[in-house]
């Protein structure tokens, strides 16, 4: 190497450049947090991270898991997570969680490290084309050329995150950039480009979907994550109040309304409650609101809501319409639009009656209760998680994996906040769970915050327990182990002839896992234990300020229901089994 | 449904990756892409792309509306429901003896067709035209033996003074549509 070129690729104290912009730039978002790892290509920014010495900065333990915390930490605070990672490996094990935060839609800013400019497509030491693998998966990326546009990326980078319908954003920064100098200096106002998310509601349509709810007979709100994202929660409660229409939260929008309120039908879909799917299925009017009514929704959408005109309020309009025929669109924020149905609504000389619907509802709530077999010997999953809900205060945070005990938590969690409910929807992302807990917990250490995870789910990060005790994050983890991957096991026994295809786990005793990372463990085998190991748990996370994992062997062929069999109509689900447990 | 051929103009930010972006977006979504073309415009931070993709209205209308939301996308209009004049052009060797040349300058004749390159067992066809004409040109060229052939993809504009003429009651627009925005004052449009 010639001494010029070392002379290029060494770090210039001294001099502003690339990295220093950067920081800079996280600065002037207000960022307070970042999730990541170092390597190579993107040490110039590390060191300037530590000569600025201005951010928590978090190390993890594997860069899926920075992304999972980052999606954590920005569904608890409405903040967006910040991801720093190298290059080639450090950027695709970013792939996933960024694929996570889209389906969800999740603000989320990754920073990758890059080759060098001149290297790009050599298939240099650890290059990776992420602007090329991102594409799919994110809202936006970039690559920056030079470091004089470092600013101005950055900033409609963070833009383009949080507005709009949120989304995970790449920028990938070729470490030639990282060390050129530059010169300090803040953005310019972005100049006008196509992007000019859709914001206010059109009247018209808003007058429109007025007067079709003003003639409903049979009316269902289906809420989903955009009411939780937009703030919406209240003037969603308040239509729901006005008008008397029961509403029906997704697994996305759960929190949006009290599980408890007496309009509350639960969730719809696959694993909805069997009042939900039928009160959608007879209704004559549903307003979606936020919701891309995905196929765990609709199930057969033939079958969906056959006889409702459809009002449908989403931000982005390639949403509306779909999957589902609609009558009303309404392009823009759900809590501007809620608003506006609200004070249409309150200007309304009568209102619509639906004590008869509701009557009927009330009719089907009876005939299709929650339930589940209840046991004295066994620890029921429904219960372990219904039993939490009675510890832990309203505004606290509840994480999950994916799996059997996702649906279960989605079922049977009493969730009264919106941003209490973390979970990886769109995605389904086994192994989600634990980090994002550990970014949920440190945007919102004033709230405790409980993972519920499988045994097969939570092996999957189980290395962030590393980082967990590192920065001594005092959640709770509740494993509910039945040693099995739950959610296969169950379709193998109800639809594959109890085929257990390579669907039993051997989970190692996760108790002693945790020990060994220096976390707090328990195992609970027996219902009677449960409950105070839960309340050692919480009291040992606050008191230690470590993260404290409960392996809870439970039952091992306990079955989420309902559930509509894959690809059948909602209103035809199999209904709980018939138990003691309500 | 009907499928027919829709010509889908996108003006997009003129940046490195936004042709894959956009052409990405058809590939994943299924969209089968019937022709594209892309060039810039007036003004070279802005490119236009024709896209010309066949399927039914709401397989068309959803590409509109995935398009939209691309960050590097400045507008996109569905083109098949206003006038519009349309052009591409075709390259075509056909074999020619000596004996065929004046029958296939004659047939070049009536469509207005150049030819490029003349020798002793080939002629190049200059062709340019709508979908239909560049088509019928091959047809009637095809009997003497096509050696080779090239194509642009559609190029097109509409007739109308400005994009927004024309379009009251016209496709999606049940849709409020983000980009009839008034604040939206991007100079390609603001010509006479």
């Amino acid at each position: 190497m010639s001494s010029a070129a070392k002379a290029k690729n060494k770090p210039q104290a001294g001099t502003y450049n690339g990295a220093d912009a950067v920081v800079d730039a996280l600065r002037a978002q207000g960022v307070e947090l970042i999730f990541g790892m170092v390597g190579g290509q993107i040490m110039p920014v590390y060191d300037a991270l530590h000569r600025h010495h201005c951010f928590g900065h978090v190390l993890v333990g594997h860069e899926q898991g920075a992304a999972h915390m980052a999606e954590g930490y920005a569904r608890a605070t409405g903040k967006p997570g910040v991801i720093m990672t190298t290059s080639g490996p450090g950027a695709t094990n970013l792939v996933t969680g960024l694929a996570d935060a889209f389906m969800d839609s999740t603000p989320v800013v990754a920073i990758t490290g890059q080759v060098a400019s001149t290297l790009l497509g050599n298939d240099a030491f650890q290059e990776a084309d992420m602007r090329g693998i991102t594409m799919p998966i994110t809202k936006h990326n970039y690559q920056v050329q030079n470091a004089d546009d470092l600013p101005e990326i950055f900033a409609e980078a963070f833009y383009v995150a949080l507005s709009g319908r949120p989304g995970p954003v790449l920028i990938d920064l070729p470490r030639d950039v990282a060390v050129s100098p530059c010169q300090p200096r803040q953005a310019t106002p972005m100049p006008p480009t196509g992007y000019k998310p859709p914001f206010k509601p059109h009247p018209l349509q808003v007058e429109r979907a007025l007067s079709l709810m003003a003639q409903a007979q049979r009316p269902v709100i289906i809420a989903g994550g955009g009411v939780i994202h937009a703030g919406a929660h209240e003037s969603l409660r308040k239509l729901a109040e006005l008008t008397g229409f029961p509403v029906s939260t997704t697994l996305m929008g759960l929190g949006g309304l009290p599980a408890d309120h007496p309009l509350s039908l639960g969730m719809p879909g696959m694993h909805g409650t069997g009042y939900a799917n039928l009160a959608i299925y007879n209704a004559d009017l549903l307003l979606v609101v936020g919701c891309r009514l995905d196929d765990r929704v609709t199930g057969n959408v033939a079958k969906f809501s056959p006889g409702s005109k459809v009002i449908h309020v989403d931000v982005d309009a390639s949403e509306i319409g779909k999957n589902l025929e609609c009558q009303v669109p309404i392009v823009g924020d759900a809590g501007q639009a809620l608003a506006q149905l609200l004070a249409g609504a309150q200007a309304w000389p009568e209102r619509p009656d639906t004590t008869a619907w509701r009557k009927q509802i009330d009719q089907w709530k009876k005939k299709y209760p929650m339930v589940y077999p209840k046991s004295d010997d066994v620890i029921a999953p429904q219960w372990a998680i219904q039993e939490v809900g009675k510890l832990l205060a309203p505004e606290d945070i509840v994480v999950t994996g994916v799996g059997q005990h996702q649906m279960f938590v989605a079922q049977y969690y009493p969730f009264r906040r919106p941003r209490t409910m973390i979970s990886s929807g769109g995605l389904g992302t086994m192994g989600f769970g634990l980090p994002a807990a550990i970014g949920a917990q440190m945007g919102a250490p004033e709230r405790q915050v409980v993972c519920f995870d499988g045994d097969g789910s939570f092996l999957m990060n189980i290395q962030e327990l590393a980082t967990a005790v590192r920065y001594r994050v005092p959640l709770v983890a509740v494993v509910l182990n039945n040693a099995w991957l739950g959610m296969v096991a169950q379709w193998q026994r109800m639809f594959y002839d109890r085929r257990m295809s390579q669907s039993e786990t051997a989970a190692p005793p996760y108790d002693k896992v945790a020990q060994a990372f220096g976390a707090l463990g328990k195992r609970v085998e027996r219902p009677e234990e449960f409950v105070p190991a839960m309340q050692w748990a919480l009291r040992e996370a606050k008191a230690q300020k470590l993260p404290v994992v409960l392996d809870v062997m439970i039952e091992r062929e306990a079955k989420v229901l309902p559930m509509v069999p894959p690809g059948g109509a909602n209103a035809e689900f199999i209904p709980c089994q018939s138990g003691d447990c309500q | 449904m009907s499928e027919e051929y829709c010509p889908i103009s996108v003006l997009v930010r003129n940046e490195p990756g936004v042709l894959a972006r956009v052409a990405g977006l058809f590939a994943r979504r299924g969209f089968n892409i019937n022709s594209l073309a892309v060039g810039e415009t007036e003004d070279p931070q802005v490119s236009r792309i024709t896209v010309v993709v066949k399927g039914d209205p709401h397989t068309v209308d959803q590409a509109v509306k995935q398009l939209r939301r691309l960050v590097s996308v400045i507008k996109v209009r569905d083109q098949s429901t206003m006038p519009r004049v349309e052009r591409g052009l075709a390259l075509i060797k056909v074999r020619a003896t000596p004996a065929q040349r004046g029958e296939i300058m004659q047939l070049a004749g009536v469509f207005r067709a150049n030819v490029d390159h003349v020798d002793g067992h080939c002629m190049v066809i200059e062709v340019s035209g709508n979908r239909n004409k560049i088509e019928a040109m091959i047809d009637m060229l095809k009997p003497y033996g096509i050696m080779e052939l090239a194509r642009t993809g559609q190029i097109v504009l509409a007739r109308v003074r400005s994009i927004h003429q024309g379009m009251e009651g016209a496709g999606s627009a049940y849709v409020p549509d983000p980009d009839e925005d008034p604040q939206a004052t991007y100079n390609v449009y603001q010509q006479s």
